[in-house]
């Protein structure tokens, strides 16, 4: 499905503020792996997002999907296997487009857009249908600018735009970071629902450890550029956050670097 | 003169105001098209207005009819816009900038293309489709342009590839997301404003019966101004597209007739750009000074009541 041959960025090479952001990372994921992604601040993994995403160009490696290189296609390209989602709520929308308007732009990526009417009567019904099971009443705000919604309602479209024709990848940039318990949870679950349905291959970034461990089949971990643990199956499902600070101390030598997970 | 004599007077400069104002209406929505929906500073238009006057005059000078004129004069103008897409996508030079090096570029194509610094276009002896010497039918004429503008934008703002433009404009990182080439649909959304730029153009040659190298100073402040007043216009009007770019011709014709009031009420000519442009950066201060000062006026009040 997607596989990531010894990736590396350096960001300002050659300067005082080197930093080595990825370093030879490889990584090979499954048909219909749902894979957590956790480690500290700057360890790499909105960066990696980033870097299958398309946003900038690798240094080094290859990343192949579906045995198609994609290493040196755009990120606009690369968005017909791609479905994201952003930490910012605001990212994922145009705010001062309308809720269909948005759910349109999604439903035509990957297909070329033309000078036919953006928005059919079939396309209206199959958004109702869709924003019917958020259970968030936006059904009948079709025509609603998306800039008028909460954070919590904008993740949510934007989660349901980004699984929209069932991308071959869904990536997830710690999509809940930016709201409050109960609406994440509540996007979470929206997550694992669409995850499900769909059969999306996806990789989810979360700074909440309980949360890594509680969603997908597998689990990986980053610090400085590599990753350092990488759990699946039964292991997976034995993990705490205790024995998974303890692999970290052991593997880094050094302690989890972020006040977040542990607060979480 | 008493007072009657003169508001006569004033009167009579108002149709050919309104016409000139419509022209600069459609002017406008050009700069609509880059500044509100691309959320760019397009500044090739003060050029490209040029250009579109000078293409249709030369044409129609050398025998051209005015239709095939007009519409080379607008390809005229396209070419400008791809020229600024171009230095801004392809060689990442910010838009400002490259609107400035086109529009640069644009005074010795002009120049080039009249040969001399301006050229007359005398609607007694040409077949133009407006002129000054009847106001009244330029009006009606005009107005049908900018029905006519109005509705292929509106419809080309709906469809698939429209839609994608405005998502350029709106937000860029969710545009690429989905797919769109960003910076393809910059270049196009620049085309095209600037193809509707020097359309206007070609109409102000004729109705003013002359093209002139320096025509197209400060046009784009004008363009603003007009975009500026069109949405305080409609503020309190349902915001949908139809409205809104009707709502910057209007603007356009609002902005002449104040114009053309000032100028009837005897101001130095000198100062009409100053005049202008100190409007424009007023307007386009308020809504900065609005979020500034306003709101934190607003929650002390709250807290006062609390």
């Amino acid at each position: 499905m997607l596989e990531l041959k010894n990736i590396t960025k350096i960001f300002n090479p050659d300067t005082i503020n080197e930093k080595v952001a990825l370093n030879d990372v490889s990584l090979t994921l499954n048909d219909g792996d749902f894979v957590t992604v956790i480690g500290g601040n700057g360890a790499g993994k909105s960066t990696l997002l980033n870097a299958i995403a398309g946003t900038y160009p690798v240094d080094e490696g290859q990343i192949i999907i579906d045995d198609q290189d994609i290493t040196r296609l755009p990120e606009h390209k690369r968005a017909k296997f791609i479905g994201r989602v952003f930490q910012d709520p605001m990212t994922g929308t145009a705010a001062d487009m309308w809720i269909e308007e948005n759910m349109s732009l999604a439903l035509n990526r990957g297909k070329p857009r033309g000078f036919s009417w953006a928005i059919q009567e079939s396309d209206r019904k199959a958004f109702k249908k869709m924003l019917m099971r958020l259970d968030l009443g936006l059904e009948e705000r079709l025509s609603t600018k998306v800039g008028l919604l909460s954070g919590g309602q904008r993740q949510a479209i934007t989660l349901l735009m980004a699984s929209m024709n069932s991308p071959k990848l869904f990536l997830l940039d710690e999509h809940t970071a930016a709201l409050d318990p109960k609406t994440a949870a509540k996007v979470l679950s929206i997550t694992r629902e669409l995850v499900e349905e769909h059969q999306l291959t996806t990789l989810m970034i979360t700074h909440n450890m309980q949360d890594a461990i509680d969603n997908g089949n597998r689990l990986i971990m980053m610090n400085a550029g590599k990753i350092i643990l990488d759990i699946s199956g039964e292991e997976k499902k034995k993990l705490t956050v205790e024995t998974l600070l303890q692999a970290f101390k052991e593997t880094s030598g050094a302690a989890f670097a972020s006040d977040r997970a542990l607060l979480s | 003169m008493n007072f009657l004599e003169m508001l006569m007077q004033y009167g009579n400069t108002l149709p050919g105001a309104a016409a000139q104002g419509l022209i600069w209406g459609i002017m406008a929505i050009g700069v609509y098209i880059t500044f509100k929906i691309l959320d760019l500073a397009d500044l090739t238009v003060d050029g490209s207005m040029v250009t579109g006057m000078a293409v249709c005059a030369m044409l129609m000078a050398a025998g051209w009819n005015v239709w095939p004129a007009m519409g080379i004069a607008t390809l005229a103008g396209m070419a400008c816009g791809l020229i600024t897409g171009l230095f801004h996508t392809l060689m990442g030079i910010p838009a400002i900038l490259a609107g400035i090096l086109t529009q640069l570029i644009l005074w010795s194509v002009n120049l080039k293309i009249m040969g001399k610094a301006n050229q007359a276009l005398p609607a007694r002896s040409f077949k133009v489709l407006i002129s000054q010497l009847e106001k009244y039918h330029a009006l009606v004429v005009l107005a049908l342009f900018c029905i006519a503008l109005v509705v292929v934008l509106y419809w080309f703002f709906g469809t698939k590839f429209g839609s994608a433009m405005r998502a350029t404009g709106c937000n860029e990182k969710m545009a690429r997301a989905q797919g769109i080439n960003t910076d393809f649909h910059k270049m196009i959304g620049l085309t095209l404003s600037n193809g509707v730029v020097a359309l206007s153009g070609a109409l102000m040659a004729q109705y003013s019966g002359k093209a002139d190298i320096n025509d197209g100073r400060g046009a784009i402040v004008i363009g603003l101004a007009a975009v500026i007043i069109g949405e305080a216009l409609i503020s309190k009007l349902p915001k949908n597209f139809i409205v809104r770019l009707s709502g910057v011709i209007v603007g356009g014709i609002v902005y002449y007739l104040v114009y053309q009031t000032v100028v009837f009420l005897g101001l130095d000519t000198d100062l009409l750009k100053m005049l202008s442009a100190l409007v424009v950066a007023v307007f386009l201060a308020v809504p900065y000074l609005k979020k500034r000062y306003f709101t934190k006026a607003k929650r002390k009040e709250e807290g006062n009541h609390a």
